[in-house]
């Protein structure tokens, strides 16, 4: 087989996706554990709450994320592709008018953001956004 | 204590009894995640706002739990009811144990 700068360039991009596939979820076995010490083993629901993150973020150091959960008395935000993935924790108190925030993050690669609510009633909400990073955020 | 910090909040002046109102903070911190290395291979130690909380004539908004993810001058914009007139207190705790502080009064009317 004849080795053309075209082929080259195709191997190339697939080896290229494959890594970053795994390099992706190399840490989400960390966020579930994160997660599953946050709600104690309960299973998540989803449908009450809404995380709203850009498709592409084209610089990893400051992603815009805006989370919004009628109902929460806490919120957190785990990053699942971050060396560690906790991102933030937010409790509301009595002088909250709605249960929503919006803050900027930090992404080292393309990955999923994830909040999880923890409602009045105890129990859990979990929503996810996938953010796919052109530049990654945390240096090296 | 970490140089240049410097507090900003945008709170309206006034507004009416029992409304909301958007809150949008920003404090300038450089917030070294302890995972980038300095031109010599040597870990940059953690240096980090680690909370941040809103009080409203002594009752709790938000309380934040911040961890490295967080970007530099971390921003952060939530709603607020507003009972009466007053004054909110943000207060920004840093891993070096320094606390910045920031106080808006706001009138009814």
């Amino acid at each position: 087989m004849e080795l053309t700068r075209r082929k080259l360039l195709a191997i190339g991009a697939s080896t290229f996706a494959i890594a970053s596939i795994t390099g992706a979820s190399a840490y989400a076995s960390l966020t579930d554990d994160a997660i599953a010490a946050l709600t104690g083993g309960a299973e998540a629901g989803e449908g009450a709450i809404t995380i709203t993150a850009p498709e592409i973020a084209e610089n990893g150091n400051t992603v815009p994320v805006a989370v919004d959960a009628p109902g929460a008395v806490a919120i957190t935000l785990f990053a699942d592709g971050n060396p560690t993935p906790g991102v933030a924790t937010f409790k509301f108190g009595p002088l909250s008018a709605s249960r929503s925030a919006a803050t900027r993050i930090r992404l080292a690669t393309t990955q999923n953001v994830v909040a999880v609510a923890k409602m009045e009633d105890g129990s859990f909400q979990m929503a996810k956004a996938n953010v796919k990073v052109t530049i990654g955020g945390c240096g090296g | 204590m970490a140089s240049g910090v410097k507090p900003r909040v945008k709170v309206p002046k006034t507004a009416a009894a029992g409304e909301t109102i958007t809150i949008k903070t920003l404090i300038s911190h450089k917030m070294e995640s302890g995972q980038r290395k300095d031109s010599d291979g040597n870990p940059i130690p953690r240096s980090i706002i680690n909370r941040f909380t809103t009080e409203f004539n002594g009752e709790n908004v938000v309380d934040v739990a911040l961890e490295p993810a967080i970007s530099t001058n971390p921003y952060f914009q939530f709603d607020a009811v507003v009972p009466e007139a007053g004054e909110f207190k943000f207060t920004w705790y840093d891993d070096d144990g320094s606390v910045y502080e920031e106080t808006k009064s706001i009138k009814i009317g």
